[in-house]
């Protein structure tokens, strides 16, 4: 059906095996993520040139500790400006205040984009912890992060 | 039929096509936890199947984003 209905389509896939993060999105997000507090805070990250450089704070709709929704409406939003300026979506992160930065249940279950990175910022220690995720049909595998230096 | 995916110029060769047809032949994994935007304008999920693409159209798809800590 897919051939018979498409005459062309560009699908390209990239490596996915370190997420780099300019310094700036990373000091931005844990900002956000104490000034939400105690809720979890929600957005997106996008890249160019393999390099996350910008993020897209996200209402929580939730309003809660414990869980976080995105609202489509700014979730479109979000992402046509990504293609204005030439960025790409790239990872989906959210704050776990009171619980360690890896993916609980919850967040396994709701993981329905297989192409994106999911970042977990945890408050729980005494310094934030960010961790990258690829979770694929409840499969989850770490990803490498690294906070480089702004170039933007 | 010239339309936009995503950003993406696509062609259909057989419209009418559907939301829900656009989300099949588009290969959407979990196309129920989908969000669609049709020329600026959230669809309702139980429109998809009643919902047509014309030419020029732009369509966007999203996945639901949420979760939790516990």
């Amino acid at each position: 059906m897919r051939n018979r209905l498409f005459a062309a389509c560009n699908n390209t896939m990239e490596s996915k095996d370190i997420l780099n993060i300019e310094e700036k999105v990373y000091t931005a997000l844990v900002n956000q993520a104490l000034s939400g507090m105690p809720n979890e805070v929600c957005g997106y990250l996008a890249e160019k040139d393999g390099v996350v450089i910008a993020h897209y704070e996200m209402r929580n709709l939730d309003e809660s500790p414990e869980h976080f929704t995105m609202q489509p409406e700014e979730q479109f939003k979000a992402v046509k400006d990504m293609r204005q300026k030439g960025l790409k979506l790239r990872a989906v992160y959210h704050s776990h205040p009171e619980t360690p930065a890896r993916p609980s249940l919850e967040d396994i279950k709701l993981a329905y984009d297989p192409n994106l990175s999911y970042v977990i910022l945890s408050l729980a220690g005494e310094v934030p912890d960010l961790k990258s995720f690829r979770i694929q049909k409840g499969e989850v595998s770490a990803e490498d992060t690294q906070i480089v230096n702004n170039i933007h | 039929m010239i339309i936009s995916v995503n950003g993406e110029e696509k062609f259909l060769n057989e419209p009418p096509v559907s939301i829900n047809e656009l989300l099949v032949v588009s290969e959407v994994e979990s196309p129920e936890m989908v969000s669609v935007l049709l020329n600026g304008k959230v669809i309702e999920r139980e429109k998809y199947e009643d919902t047509f693409i014309a030419e020029h159209d732009e369509v966007d798809f999203l996945y639901f984003m949420g979760g939790g800590s516990r």
